[in-house]
């Protein structure tokens, strides 16, 4: 089944085309690697998929779960399954992990007509992921993402992922600024969400991040386009020889 | 898509008046007008004592003189004080028991969630728990409809009851602290206050007590077209301590109404008084057409040292506020507290915040200000924190943080610090911010309604004030806000 179809995306930011014609088809089942350089337009599709204010599409389409998502607005397609990972998890002064969690689950179960999650049930699943992702029970009654280092952010996007059990992840360097430890934990997280009927797709500038999660499919964006596609080697090539190749052409 | 779909903070917010019903209920209720006969009408509807009536008369013609304060951040049309009924009461006696208020009455509390009965509690609050009492005196209009809980505290030698019944039981105690904190001509709504107050609460309690549940008054204006002018006075004698709760609430109406209350709170030798208000009088609608004028004098003195007064204040409501919860900090060691959450919406108004100041040696306050502007409102933080020259070691710390939600909205803070002491140590800390896009897109983008994002990113903003609230409060104090943050505002 395909969860995500990009055909010939093209989307601007503040009036500067970004993505110029994205071609992307994700099935059920497999595990995708974006690379790319700096400012080639990784984090835009990221956002141009979930439907972030002030990220227009100008012509192509895209389809999530087999629905084109024009008029979707962002709950929507959170809603339809879609989760991202953010490069740069912001922090929320005040509100408590545990109360972001709460209300993401209910938003998700109200969508689909169902009960909200009980308190007990509620800190029983977090507390089981917490541990798998190597958090203390502290951790969660603490605000939002406020004075976490960089590492504890990215692990909270994957505590995130776990208890929210998207249809599609789309991880947008959840493995930059790791300790190899953390590393690991990450990708155990990862591992442990991929399935047969989800999908993820992981953004990254470092082959390392492949020796620990199973990628079927690796894609160079390079100017706003996703100029090639291949298998693990191709992930290995780029780390031997950069990107200037695919710049060139 | 960004054009069809909400994009930003300011589309997430809007406001629904849940309280703005009107109770059909027979009133008796003055013709317009204020002169020296209404408040010999006023004073013979009581029953008061001459001393009382003569007090009243005092303030009516240092009214006279006053002029109207202009120096706040507020702008609205004069107000005709001959147009404004002075006096609005349900018709017959006071009733005596709860079986003989009126049943639309109690319908309005239930309504409001208020319980008068005394097996009740405060509404969304889990039952059958000793902890969680509370115990109510039902303001309505001018008059108090009744009060729970009396004989109860009665046991405990605390005194709860309303004002008008306190003036006949306890005169020597109100004629010796009516007006002591807040002077008859401090200004000029004070004075009017003094000239016409209808009813209130009073509350006392005696030396080293730890009154046994919270006390509250929740206020009700009904009637049209009147003013509502109760005053409050609490006396925590030595080494005892209160916590007490303020609600209100009003219809909607497309006039503005006059709301202009009085506050006084005495702390004696180590006692300690929590008041927590929650306001939510009728905030106008998306026009800014209606409303109340919310112009409240509040003052607590820590006459005793050690003393200790707190105001917690949540304001959503009205659609003009001025009002500065003050302490005078005179016992030594003494402390005073304000933390304040004000929100205006669409066209609504709010000049607020507190003056500490500290005459004893040792004391020390604390200023929390959240302060939340949305749609084409206004809202200012107004703070003076004075430093006598006996106030040797005065400690305080002022934190005031606005929050703008959308670009039409205003956000001001006058922060004052007059100090007469070279060792007195003040810190102030202010910060202005928009919602932040980004908090809002993780939170959308995790599934979470715009509108519900916006009001969890406020409450969270809110945090520090709303734990010093009681639980019950707390709870009522955020859903408060999301509805005052609901619906939609262009
Ligand atoms: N709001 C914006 N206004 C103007 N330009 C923008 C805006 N957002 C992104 N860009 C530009 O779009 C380009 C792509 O940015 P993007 O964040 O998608 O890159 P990236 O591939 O994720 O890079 P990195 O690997 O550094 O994270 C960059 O040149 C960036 O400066
Ligand atoms: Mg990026």
């Amino acid at each position: 089944m395909k969860l995500l179809e990009v055909r010939n995306l093209v989307a601007e930011v503040d009036n500067k085309q970004i993505l110029n014609g994205v071609n992307l088809t994700v099935n059920a089942g497999e595990v995708h690697a974006v690379m790319g350089p700096n400012g080639s337009g990784k984090s835009t599709l990221s956002n141009v998929l979930a439907g972030r204010p002030g990220y227009e599409v100008t012509s192509g389409s895209m389809e999530l779960m087999g629905s084109p998502v024009n008029g979707m607005s962002v709950e929507e397609r959170a809603h339809a399954g879609l989760f991202l990972g953010f490069q740069y998890p912001i922090e929320i002064p005040g509100v408590a992990n545990m109360e972001l969690l709460k209300n993401a689950i209910d938003s998700q179960r109200s969508a689909t007509g169902e009960q909200e999650i009980g308190a007990r049930e509620l800190i029983q699943r977090v507390r089981e992921v917490a541990k798998e992702l190597q958090f203390s029970e502290e951790f969660l009654k603490r605000e939002v993402n406020v004075g976490f280092s960089g590492g504890e952010k990215k692990r909270n996007e994957i505590l995130q992922l776990m208890l929210m059990q998207p249809k599609l992840a789309f991880l947008d360097e959840t493995d930059s600024g790791l300790d190899i430890d953390a590393l690991q934990v990450v990708a155990r997280g990862i591992n442990a969400f991929s399935a047969s009927d989800n999908a993820v797709v992981l953004v990254t500038h470092y082959q390392r991040l492949l020796n620990h999660v199973d990628v079927d499919f690796v894609h160079i964006m390079v100017n706003g386009e996703l100029v090639k596609s291949g298998g693990k080697e191709l992930a290995l090539d780029v780390e031997a020889r950069g990107y200037a190749e695919f710049l060139r052409s | 898509m960004s054009a069809q779909s909400p994009s930003s903070a300011h589309d997430f917010i809007g406001k629904e008046y849940k309280a703005g019903f009107v109770t059909d209920i027979e009133q008796e209720t003055f013709p317009p007008g204020l002169d020296e006969a209404v408040i010999h009408e006023i004073s013979k509807r009581k029953n008061e004592p001459a001393w009382l009536l003569e007090w009243r008369l005092r303030a009516y013609k240092r009214w006279l003189d006053m002029p109207e304060p202009t120096w706040a951040k507020v702008d609205f049309e004069p107000i005709d004080y001959q147009a404004i009924s002075y006096f609005a009461s349900p018709k017959g006696d006071k009733p005596k028991s709860l079986d003989e208020v009126d049943p639309e009455l109690l319908k309005t509390y239930e309504k409001l969630g208020i319980p008068l009965h005394e097996q009740e509690v405060l509404a969304g609050v889990e039952r059958d728990q000793d902890s969680n009492r509370v115990a109510v005196d039902a303001v309505f209009d001018s008059v108090s409809v009744t009060t729970t809980f009396k004989e109860e505290l009665r046991a405990h030698g605390v005194i709860f009851c309303s004002l008008s019944e306190a003036v006949a039981d306890h005169p020597e105690l109100i004629q010796q602290y009516l007006g002591s904190v807040v002077p008859q001509g401090d200004n000029f709504y004070a004075a009017l206050n003094s000239a016409v107050f209808s009813d209130g609460s009073f509350v006392y309690i005696p030396k080293g007590v730890r009154c046994p549940m919270e006390l509250s008054t929740y206020f009700r204006i009904n009637a049209q077209n009147t003013g509502q002018f109760e005053r409050t006075l609490i006396i925590a004698d030595e080494g005892s301590y209160v916590s007490y709760l303020e609600g209100c609430t009003a219809p909607m109406r497309d006039e503005n109404q006059l709301h202009a209350a009085v506050v006084e709170l005495v702390a004696l030798e180590d006692a300690s008084i929590k008041y927590s208000t929650v306001q939510n009088w009728y905030p106008g609608d998306a026009n800014g057409l209606g409303g109340i004028y919310n112009f409240v004098t509040k003052r607590g003195v820590c006459r005793g040292a050690r003393s200790h007064i707190s105001w917690t204040q949540v304001e959503t409501g009205s659609a003009i506020t001025w009002k500065y919860p003050s302490v005078i900090l005179r016992g030594d060691d003494s402390k005073g507290e304000f933390y304040s959450v004000a929100l205006t919406n669409n066209h609504q108004q709010a000049d607020t915040g507190t003056k500490m100041t500290h005459i004893g040696r040792n004391t020390s306050s604390t200023i929390i200000s959240k302060g939340i502007s949305a749609g084409q409102s206004s809202n200012a933080y107004r703070g003076r924190v004075r430093m006598n020259p006996g106030a040797m070691k005065a400690r305080n710390f002022t934190q005031c943080d606005s929050l703008l939600i959308g670009d039409r909205a205003s956000a001001h803070t006058f922060p004052s610090i007059e100090s007469q002491r070279q060792d007195a140590v003040v810190e102030h800390e202010a910060s202005t911010s928009k919602v932040n896009e980004d908090q809002l897109f993780l939170c959308r983008q995790r599934g979470i309604d715009g509108e519900k994002a916006v009001a969890m990113i406020v409450n969270g903003f809110c945090k520090e004030v709303f734990r010093e609230l009681p639980m019950e409060f707390a709870v009522e104090a955020s859903k408060l806000l999301e509805v005052s943050l609901e619906g939609a505002v262009g």
